[in-house]
C-alpha cells in the first residue's frame, strides 16, 4: 500500500510539473505583450512595467521565478486587476466554484447510484428502460443547452426558481441540475452494468439462500462491489464538472473562478492565466490522487493481497 | 457424491469389449446432410453487422448520421442563402416557407447555418477520431509489442498526460494559436489519443502471446509488419468502438469552446456559436434560434452514443450467439 501511494504521489508531482512548464512556455509563445494596449506610455514606463513583472529577464530566469512562485503558492499580482493579487482573485472566486462543484458531485453520485441500482434490480422492466433512456439523454444533451432550457422553463415560463446568480439554496438548484445531469447519467449507466454483473455472482445467491432481506443483500453485499467502477471514474468526472463550471458560471452569472479564467485568457493576463491553470490542475490532480488512494483502500483484492504478504 | 462421481467415471470410459457385434451398423449414406452447415459461415464483420442491424436504436442512430452527413454536404449548397450574411430587414423571423428554421438577429437563415454547423461538428469529430486513431495505435502498438522497459516508460508518460485536465490544455492552446478549426482539432488530439493508446496497448499485450504471432515471428517477420498484419486486425473491435465514442466527445468540446467564445468565430456558424448567440432569446421568445442548434447537437451526440454502444455489443466476440 505504501509503495502504491508513493508511486501515485510521484506521478502527481510529475503531472503538476508538466502542466506548469507547459503553461509557462505556451504563455510565452504568444505574440504580443500584456502592455500592448497601454497607449500613451513612453519607453521608460514600458520598461519599468516590464521590469516590475520580470518580463525583461531572460526566459529561463523567468521560468525559475515562476517555479518558485508555484512552490510557495504565491502567484503574484494580476496584470489587469492591478490592485489585487492572483491569490486574492482565486480566494474570492474559488470557494463559489468549489461549492458549485461539490454540490454537483454529491447530487450526481447519489442520484446516479440510486437510478443505476433501481434499473439493475428491475432489469428489462419499465424502470430500467426509463432510467436508461434518461441516462442516454443526460449524456447526449450538452450542459449549456440543458442550462438554457432549464432557465427558459423553470425560471422564465413557470417562474418557479431564480434564473441567475448564486446567493441562496434556491439559486443553487438550476445550476446544479444543469451541471449534474451529465455525470449522473454516466454514473447511473456504470452502476447498472456493474450491479447486473455482481447480482449474478454466487455469493449473492448464497446470501439469498441464507434468507437475507433483499434490501440487505443489495446494500451490504452487492453495492459495495458494484461501486468500484464508479470510484474509478470519479476523477474523470470531477475534471468534467470543473470545466463545466466555466460554462455554467457564464450562463447563470455566478461570480466563480471560471469567469476570471475566461476573462484572463481574453485579456492576456499571464499571471492570472498561469495562476488559475496551475491551481486548477493542482486541485484536479490532487483529487485524482485521492480517488486512486480511495480505490486502493476500498478494493478488497488489494487488501487481500496485503494480508497474504503479511 | 462419491456415488455420482463413480457413475460419471464409467460413463466416460465405456467397456468396448462387451458390445455385441450386431450393434455396429453402417450409417446410411447421406452426403447432403453430412455436408450441410447448420449455421451459415460468416466472417467476423458479417456477424457483427448482423447483430448490429438487429439493434433498432443503433440503426436509428446510424440512419440519422447518414442523413446528417448528406445534409451537411448538400444543405448549405441547396439553400439560396449564405452562412455569413443576411438582410437586416428579415431579422428574427419565425420558421416559414422562405426560412424553414427562421432567421437570427442579423437576418441570417438558420437552416443554412445549422447545416454549416453540422459540417463543422462532423469534421471536427471525424478528424479528432482519425488522428487519435493513428497516434494511439502507433504508440499503444509499440508499447504493447515491445513490453518491458519501453512499455514502462511509455505508460508513465501516458499516466502523466492522463492526469492533465484536457479542456484546460485545449483552452491554453487556443489562447496561443488563436481560435480556428485547425487549433481546435490539434488541441483535442493533443490529449485525446491517450485513451486509444491505452486500449490498443492492452489488446496487443494480450494477443502478442498467441501462437499465430509466434508462428509469424518464427518466419522472421519484421515487428512492424506483425503489428500491422497480425495484431491490429484483431484489436479492430475495441478500436472502432473507441473511435465512435471519441466523436461525440470532440463534437461536444467544439460546441463548448465555441459557446465560450474560444472556438469558431462568428460570422461562421457552428452549433456552439449559434447556441451562444441565441442565449438572449430566452426572454425575447425567438425559440427557433436556440432550438435548432441545441436539437442537432443533442441528436448527433445521442446518435453517436447509441451507435457506439451498439457496436460495442456487436463487435464483442463473447456475445456471439
Amino acid at each position: 500500500m505504501a509503495s502504491y501511494i508513493i508511486k501515485r504521489f510521484l506521478i502527481m508531482i510529475m503531472t503538476v510539473l508538466v502542466i506548469a512548464t507547459l503553461t509557462f512556455f505556451l504563455m510565452h509563445a504568444i505574440p504580443g505583450s500584456p502592455f500592448n494596449e497601454e497607449r500613451g506610455t513612453n519607453d521608460v514606463v514600458q520598461a519599468n512595467l516590464e521590469a516590475h513583472y520580470h518580463l525583461n529577464e531572460p526566459i529561463y530566469i523567468q521560468y525559475f521565478i515562476y517555479l518558485k512562485s508555484i512552490a510557495t503558492l504565491d502567484f503574484g499580482p494580476s496584470i489587469k486587476h492591478p490592485t489585487e493579487s492572483v491569490n486574492e482573485l482565486l480566494g474570492r472566486g474559488f470557494p463559489i466554484s468549489f461549492e458549485l462543484g461539490m454540490v454537483t458531485i454529491i447530487v450526481a453520485v447519489l442520484s446516479g447510484i440510486v437510478l443505476g441500482v433501481l434499473a439493475a434490480l428491475k432489469h428489462n422492466g419499465f424502470i430500467d428502460y426509463l432510467a436508461m433512456a434518461c441516462a442516454v439523454l443526460g449524456i447526449s444533451i450538452p450542459n449549456f443547452v440543458l442550462a438554457t432550457l432549464l432557465i427558459q422553463k423553470m425560471a422564465v415560463d413557470w417562474e418557479l426558481l431564480p434564473p441567475a446568480t448564486w446567493s441562496s439554496p434556491m439559486h443553487m438548484i438550476l445550476p446544479t441540475m444543469a451541471l449534474a445531469t451529465g455525470p449522473m447519467a454516466i454514473i447511473a449507466r456504470l452502476t447498472r452494468s456493474s450491479m447486473l454483473e455482481v447480482l449474478t455472482q454466487d455469493y449473492i445467491k448464497t446470501a439469498k439462500a441464507k434468507g437475507l432481506k433483499p434490501y440487505k443483500i443489495v446494500i451490504k453485499h452487492a453495492l459495495k462491489n458494484a461501486l468500484m467502477p464508479v470510484v474509478t471514474i470519479l476523477g474523470t468526472l470531477l475534471a468534467g464538472i470543473l470545466t463545466g463550471t466555466f460554462v455554467i458560471e457564464k450562463i447563470f452569472a455566478i461570480p466563480g473562478m471560471g469567469r476570471y479564467f475566461i476573462e484572463a485568457i481574453n485579456q492576456r493576463d499571464y499571471p492570472l492565466i498561469m495562476g488559475t491553470t496551475v491551481f486548477y490542475s493542482f486541485f484536479l490532480v490532487f483529487m485524482l490522487f485521492l480517488v486512486d488512494i480511495a480505490y486502493g483502500v476500498l478494493d478488497p483484492r488489494i487488501k487481500l493481497h496485503k494480508k497474504e504478504s503479511d | 457424491m462419491e456415488h455420482l462421481q463413480e457413475k460419471t467415471k464409467t460413463d466416460h470410459s465405456p467397456d468396448t469389449r462387451n458390445i455385441p457385434d450386431e450393434w455396429f451398423r453402417p450409417k446410411a449414406k447421406d452426403i447432403k446432410s453430412a455436408e450441410q452447415v447448420v449455421r451459415p459461415s460468416l466472417s467476423y464483420w458479417q456477424d457483427a453487422w448482423q447483430r448490429l442491424s438487429k439493434n433498432k436504436l443503433a440503426m436509428g442512430g446510424l440512419l440519422f448520421l447518414i442523413f446528417l452527413s448528406i445534409m451537411a454536404i448538400f444543405g448549405p449548397v441547396l439553400s439560396p442563402y449564405t452562412v455569413q450574411d443576411g438582410p437586416l430587414a428579415t431579422q428574427n423571423q419565425p420558421p416559414s416557407l422562405n426560412h424553414w428554421f427562421g432567421t437570427d438577429h442579423l437576418g441570417r437563415d438558420v437552416f443554412t447555418r445549422t447545416w454549416y454547423g453540422a459540417r463543422i461538428s462532423l469534421f471536427v469529430g471525424l478528424m479528432a477520431a482519425l488522428i487519435d486513431f493513428f497516434i494511439g495505435v502507433i504508440y499503444g502498438g509499440i508499447a504493447g509489442y515491445r513490453g518491458g522497459k519501453v512499455d514502462n516508460v511509455m505508460m508513465r508518460v501516458i499516466e502523466i498526460l492522463y492526469g492533465l485536465p484536457y479542456l484546460l490544455v485545449v483552452i491554453l492552446l487556443l489562447v496561443v494559436m488563436g481560435p480556428s478549426l485547425l487549433t481546435i482539432i490539434i488541441a483535442l488530439t493533443v490529449t485525446g489519443w491517450v485513451g486509444m493508446a491505452r486500449i490498443v496497448r492492452g489488446q496487443v499485450l494480450q494477443i502478442k502471446n498467441y501462437e499465430f504471432v509466434l508462428a509469424s515471428k518464427s518466419f522472421g517477420t519484421k515487428p512492424f509488419r506483425i503489428i500491422r498484419k497480425n495484431l491490429l486486425p484483431n484489436t479492430m473491435g475495441p478500436i472502432i468502438v473507441q473511435m465512435t465514442l471519441t466523436v461525440p466527445t470532440a463534437i461536444f468540446a467544439e460546441a463548448f469552446l465555441s459557446f465560450l467564445g474560444l472556438g469558431i468565430q462568428s460570422p461562421y456558424a457552428s452549433w456552439g456559436v449559434m447556441a451562444d448567440e441565441s442565449l438572449g432569446t430566452i426572454l425575447s421568445g425567438h425559440w427557433w434560434r436556440l432550438f435548432f442548434p441545441a436539437f442537432f447537437i443533442s441528436a448527433t451526440m445521442f446518435a453517436f452514443n447509441v451507435l457506439g454502444d451498439g457496436l460495442q455489443d456487436a463487435l464483442d466476440p463473447k456475445l456471439r450467439r
